[in-house]
């Protein structure tokens, strides 16, 4: 392997020491604030407001005089400029936006370049198209905005999914009121800056940073809809809180994705696949291929090319152009993954790692493959959410779709063959809301998203994911 | 046999359908039925909830054969289920008539339209994955379409006020996208539902896609609410408000989709309800193979 020289990134965007909330238009101060960490060194950023209950009311109140007075009344055509803009000015500033993406969450920049940034701008300008054809969408003729939306999103990809929320509910005529998560505000503010930047109409979009008190007095708020992506623990609390209400809910949540790989698979791409499937993002995806399922004929062969693979992975500073792991997103979630692994290693796992060198600070953790993993083990059952890899092995393709389908989870799935119509088989028996053949972890704005059972409710992206924002 | 004594009627048992088969309550347990202005009509079932639990085992079975059938087929054994009621439509106004005090044309007219009701889901089962679903033109070297396929096992508490056509909508959509059901008739009007049980059972439809429930709302529907193997739970027939707030708090605690009281019998509604996307990639062209970032 070769050895690399450091290339970091030069570009530092302007961070604030201080941000306020961002409600009706304005940043305005909070009666707390907190600390918002770069992982990767535990310094800390900046200071951020938090959100408390009355906030959320304010902004609320300040959306939806925007939906009332501005946002609902404007015309598709209007609405849709607005976020064409938006989408545009995303682009000019990609560059900072990627850099600040890494920094507060520690994420590597090639991923904030080439993914984050990128396929949010993507969505605003999808979605901006679809402001004036509402009514071709197939939600009947004369479809109508919900009102003021609550949306609470996660930090593993912090501007992206703020554009997955924020553009459909925009393009369908609805004013919105965000919750970034806790550990990665940075994004979601500078966005608020992007919106002043844009002349959007006040309280048409409105930034509350928090924790999970903030998020919960979002659900609880005088909202129309609540729109949700994280933990299924979580969505399952939302999806009670608004029981018996008048308030709409599609929640985005958690999986436990098979990754299959038949013996008659190109075993080299879904090499690429496997590794692309779990490690990207440190593998913080909810549709990270986190169970591997290899077919027992050539499970010898793939472990051995996915390890070699695997120990050429580059761990490290997340600004580096080269690093292909960064930071774990925070002492908690490292503390989480940690045990876990324990827990696989505890139930008789056979745990492997590369070895390659962790900096000093930060939240870090290497890339690991678990084998001899059984389908009781905690490894094979529980979302993991970081770099960490159970490899299951499989006998007949009726076997695979099985163990794929025994998990309460379905949000995604992978599959490896070259025999077409034994993918067409896999991904019609496949429970999961996104099928991946010969590929994995594959995002478009025009693509629906999301997942069944215990994964959640609703589509994001495509025209199937309008109707979250739509009174059908 | 002397021509002038009266002959005794045969009064029919009503009972519940379940699995394709006519079974009593398991808790030997019935209730009297009447029509509005008192008179006795026959007892009904009481389910229990091991009938709710083997009813959604039942469903669960059936589900996946159900969903494999090809749409042409369901499409098919729906329309033989309008040929079924339709020929035996004096029956069912008769019944109607006693269950909800309708004068006889009433009857007769609501049990025409579910007739028609039956038939239109008939047409739909092959032709709603095509108005939903679709091909969507990705940024990328990818083959990529979404389709609509069936959530999976559906519980529905069926209108208490409307006991054939609310019933066929708590049914036939669910059925038509290829989900199974387990629905709670009307409590108070369960008898036309029960009957509906014989026309569904030779109408070629697989035990166990449909199931039907007679009993009291307040006792079985919790069981139906919180089972981890429903996937779809339709309130339509809740008319209390608090119940209706408590099973779809039950029903969050497997994130089941939830159809609230209210919403109406919109076709397409009702098939999208019962429905969930799936998304499939494929790389399209040779570069596109490899799997990611790295």
């Amino acid at each position: 392997m070769f050895e690399y020289a450091p290339a970091p990134e030069s570009v530092r965007p302007q961070i604030k020491e201080h941000y306020g909330l961002f409600i009706d238009g304005e940043f305005v101060d909070a009666e707390s604030d907190f600390k918002s960490v770069n992982p990767a060194t535990e310094e800390v950023l900046f200071t951020v407001a938090e959100a408390d209950e009355a906030d959320v009311a304010k902004a609320v109140a300040a959306a939806r005089r925007a939906y009332e007075t501005v946002w609902g009344p404007m015309s598709g055509t209007e609405r849709g400029k607005y976020l064409f803009r938006i989408a545009r000015l995303l682009q000019e500033r990609a560059r900072e936006f990627a850099v600040a993406e890494s920094l507060d969450n520690g994420k590597p920049i090639k991923e904030t370049r080439d993914f984050d940034v990128p396929t949010a701008a993507q969505h605003f300008f999808y979605h901006a198209g679809w402001a004036d054809k509402l009514a071709y969408a197939g939600h009947g003729p004369d479809p109508r905005p919900l009102g003021v939306v609550g949306q609470v999103i996660p930090w593993n990809f912090p501007l992206l999914m703020l554009a997955w929320k924020i553009a459909p509910a925009l393009a369908c005529g609805n004013t919105v009121v965000l919750k970034p998560a806790e550990t990665t505000p940075l994004t979601a503010l500078m966005f608020a800056e992007l919106c002043q930047e844009a002349d959007l109409p006040p309280g048409v979009v409105n930034i509350l940073p928090g924790a999970g008190a903030a998020g919960a007095a979002v659900v609880d708020s005088a909202v129309d809809k609540v729109a949700f992506t994280g933990s299924t623990a979580v969505g399952r609390a939302i999806a009670k809180a608004v029981a018996g209400s008048e308030k709409k809910v599609t929640l985005e949540l958690g999986g436990k994705a098979a990754n299959i790989v038949f013996d008659d698979a190109p075993i080299d791409q879904a090499v690429e696949g496997i590794v692309n499937g779990i490690f990207f993002n440190q593998g913080h995806v909810c549709c990270a291929g986190s169970r591997l399922l290899v077919q027992e004929s050539v499970a010898d062969d793939v472990l051995e090319r996915l390890k070699e693979r695997v120990a050429t992975l580059r761990v490290g500073d997340p600004l580096d152009k080269n690093t292909d792991i960064g930071a774990i997103n925070s002492a908690a979630q490292l503390e989480r993954i940690t045990a876990l692994t324990e827990a696989g290693r505890g139930e008789g796992a056979d745990v492997w790692q590369p070895a390659c060198d962790l900096p000093e600070q930060g939240f870090w953790f290497r890339p690991t493959v678990f084998t001899g993993v059984q389908q009781s083990m905690r490894i094979a059952q529980e979302e993991i959410f970081g770099p960490v890899l159970s490899v299951l092995t499989f006998r007949t393709p009726d076997e695979a779709i099985a163990k794929a389908n025994n998990t309460p989870y379905g949000l995604s799935a992978g599959v490896w063959t070259e025999k077409g119509s034994k993918i067409l088989w896999a991904a019609e028996r496949l429970r999961a809301g996104v099928v991946w053949a010969n590929t994995f972890n594959r995002f478009d704005a025009a693509s629906p998203f999301g997942g069944l059972k215990e994964s959640g409710y609703g589509r994001e992206g495509g025209r199937q994911g309008l109707e979250a924002y739509l009174d059908v | 046999m002397s021509e002038h004594a009266e002959r005794l009627r045969v009064k029919k048992t009503y009972k519940l359908y379940l699995g394709g088969k006519f079974p009593r309550s398991e808790s030997g347990r019935s209730y009297p039925v009447s029509s509005p202005d008192g008179a006795e009509l026959a007892n009904a079932a009481l389910a229990s909830r091991k009938d709710a639990r083997d009813a959604v085992a039942a469903a669960r079975k059936a589900q996946r054969p159900w969903a494999g059938q090809t749409a042409y087929l369901r499409g098919q054994i729906l329309y033989r289920a309008a040929e079924m009621l339709e020929g035996r439509a004096g029956q069912f106004a008769e019944e109607l008539a006693d269950a909800t005090g309708a004068d006889a044309h009433d009857a007769l007219g609501t049990v025409e339209a579910a007739i028609d009701r039956l038939v239109h889901y008939a047409g739909w089962t092959d032709k709603y994955a095509s108005v939903l679903g679709g091909a969507n033109p990705v940024a990328g070297p990818y083959f990529n379409h979404t389709t609509p396929e069936a959530l999976g096992v559906v519980a529905a508490v069926a209108p208490h006020d409307d006991p054939l056509l609310g019933l066929v909508d708590a049914f036939a959509p669910a059925i038509a996208a290829g989900n199974t059901v387990v629905v709670l008739a009307s409590e108070a009007k369960p008898l036309p539902a029960l009957s509906l049980g014989e026309v569904l059972a030779t109408s070629d439809l697989p035990g166990g896609v449909v199931n039907l429930l007679s009993g009291k709302t307040a006792e079985v529907a919790p069981h139906l609410a919180s089972h981890a193997d429903v996937n779809g739970l339709d309130l339509t027939g809740v008319a209390d408000t608090a119940l209706a707030a408590d099973l779809e708090a039950a029903a969050a605690q497997t994130l089941k989709v939830v159809r609230r009281p209210g919403r109406g019998a919109d076709a397409l509604d009702l098939l999208r309800q019962w429905t969930e996307y799936k998304t499939v990639w494929h790389p399209a062209g040779m570069a596109a193979g490899a799997g990611g970032a790295y």
